[in-house]
């Protein structure tokens, strides 16, 4: 459907067209040119230095950082996918499509719920003091110290990407064409074997892409490991907060982020690449 | 199986109460009289919510955020339709580009565009005004309502538009007449969408506000605070606005496929 180009085809192309490159792809591609700025006398000044990313690069806590924010957003996106596929698994095969249907739009809800309120509940629940504790301590157990931890972290990133991969998962297996299992079962497979050798690598693209946007979340995130994780060691989100608030030292800040962009860009494009590449015929 | 099954069912119990916990003990905890939430509770108070609708405060936040959620919203959905009404129709050479502007920011950490945005509109001369907040909050939502309306455009009958063109209508007169009309529902439902995630939207917000800060940025500077109940009255009161709000486009969107369906 090829037509010439007119004034009506225009007016739904242009507006987007300079509302994006205005205020989109402007500012990516002016934090970038920010990292080449340098700050004197507390006034940004736009030239084209190497100093910020001197700075930056040259640094152990940066390294760390970027090496503790890779870890832990893997391990969120690894642990979410691995926790919610029994889950996934159960209302995409074992029960009504109601059900099912019922469930997706429950695990919706959590996505207009305010995720810094959803972060504070966890923190009065995982304090020393707090409801966890407290409902340990009726049972005699504790108090254990889950704040400011990897593992307040974890959670709080569990909390923001759990019902996206779960909901990834559930569609990603209510979509493998049923005669695929069915076939399977005739031929004698267990549900074990039903799941690595049809479900798997049927539903391989789903998979991948859900854990993918686990992790880009994950990896995105300040709320959880600032405040469930006591920012301590701070993730690069922090470091990026950090350096433009306190510091005023946006240039340093738009390392951090290019740096961000830069590791997401092949990470996303590695996972993209696996996730549709066609199974090598036995 | 029915073994498994139960402990599937238990199993998807206990996840989704891991999801949902946070949310049910925010709601409880909004109504305890104790500052600080453990177990057992303490009295029933509403004092918190007294705290926070005394508050100047909150109102001028809240009324930030309102604006902001409304006018965003409608830039969004207009932007969303256009591209999703392009993406239809027309095929050229740089479509996945033209897509791609409009459907990349999700992608991109919220951290990296608030910096980015800070940036940019302090260079332009925007910043720290609610307009910039509206500005960046269409970028955001604008992919949603794209997604809405894109999946409502694949529901036409391809031959209505060129009926309508055969009966005398222009493309304007088709667009209002014919495409306008089918994509209502689809209209509305990215409104109160699109209008729910800015609701919710803090990291930019906190960036590009400057002293208009929106609701969740206010929640944001008394969590640095200290323990506070008033966040979980306001979160519960933040909730039951963004619930409603996307109930409403959920339940206009059910409506429809009933209607259709008989």
């Amino acid at each position: 459907m090829k037509r010439r180009l007119n004034t009506y085809a225009l007016t739904f192309r242009l507006p987007i067209i300079a509302w994006q490159t205005l205020f989109f792809v402007g500012p990516l591609v002016f934090v970038i040119a920010m990292s080449f700025f340098v700050v004197r006398n507390f006034q940004m000044v736009e030239t084209f230095e190497f100093t910020s990313w001197e700075k930056m690069v040259t640094r152990d806590y940066v390294w760390s950082s970027y090496r503790y924010t890779i870890l832990m957003a893997a391990l969120a996106a690894g642990l979410a996918s691995l926790l919610a596929f029994p889950a996934a698994w159960y209302l995409a095969f074992r029960c009504q499509p109601r059900t099912r249907q019922f469930a997706i739009l429950l695990l919706i809800i959590p996505f207009f719920t305010s995720y810094l309120v959803r972060t504070f509940s966890w923190y009065t629940i995982l304090a020393e003091s707090g409801v966890l504790n407290g409902a340990f301590g009726l049972i005699g157990l504790g108090p254990y110290t889950l704040l400011n931890t990897p593992v307040g972290t974890l959670v709080g990133y569990l909390t923001l990407i759990l019902p996206l991969v779960l909901i990834l998962q559930t569609v990603t297996m209510a979509n493998i064409d049923d005669r695929l299992i069915q076939a399977a079962r005739n031929l004698g497979c267990s549900p074990a074997r039903v799941i690595r050798t049809v479900i798997l690598p049927a539903g391989k693209t789903g998979f991948v892409i859900a854990a993918l946007f686990a992790f880009i979340l994950s990896f995105g995130d300040f709320v959880a490991p600032f405040y469930l994780g006591g920012s301590n060691p701070p993730t690069l989100p922090i470091l990026i907060i950090d350096t433009t608030k306190a510091g005023q030292q946006w240039p340093r800040a738009a390392v951090v982020a290019v740096m961000m962009m830069l590791t997401l860009f092949t990470i996303a494009f590695t996972a993209i690449m696996y996730a549709y590449r066609k199974r090598a015929s036995r | 199986m029915t073994r498994l099954d139960l402990f599937l069912r238990v199993y998807l119990a206990l996840i989704v109460g891991f999801i949902f916990l946070p949310i049910f003990v925010s709601l409880l905890f909004s109504f305890n009289s104790a500052r600080f939430p453990t177990l057992p509770m303490s009295g029933f108070t509403t004092i918190w919510y007294e705290t926070i609708f005394a508050d100047p405060d909150f109102w001028r936040s809240a009324k930030n955020s309102l604006i902001v959620s409304a006018c965003s919203a409608v830039i969004a959905t207009f932007l969303g339709f256009c591209t999703a009404y392009t993406d239809y129709r027309y095929s050229f050479r740089g479509k996945s580009l033209f897509l791609a502007i409009i459907l990349l920011p999700p992608t991109i950490p919220l951290i990296i565009i608030a910096l980015a945005m800070l940036a940019w509109f302090s260079r332009v001369g925007m910043s720290g005004q609610v307009i910039s907040i509206i500005v960046a909050h269409t970028v955001l939502t604008a992919p949603f309502a794209m997604a809405i309306i894109r999946l409502r455009l694949s529901q036409i009958d391809e031959s209505l538009e060129a009926a309508a063109w055969n009966l005398g209508g222009n493309e304007w007169r088709t667009m209002r007449e014919v495409i306008i009309p089918f994509c209502k529902p689809a209209i509305l439902s990215s409104l109160f969408l699109t209008a729910a995630v800015s609701f919710d939207e803090f990291t930019v917000s906190w960036f590009v506000s400057g002293l208009n800060k929106t609701l969740p940025v206010h929640v944001l500077e008394i969590v640095q605070g200290t323990i506070d109940p008033q966040v979980n009255a306001i979160g519960t009161f933040v909730f039951a606005i963004s619930i409603t709000l996307v109930v409403t486009s959920q339940a206009l969107i059910f409506f429809r496929l009933q209607r259709s369906a008989s």
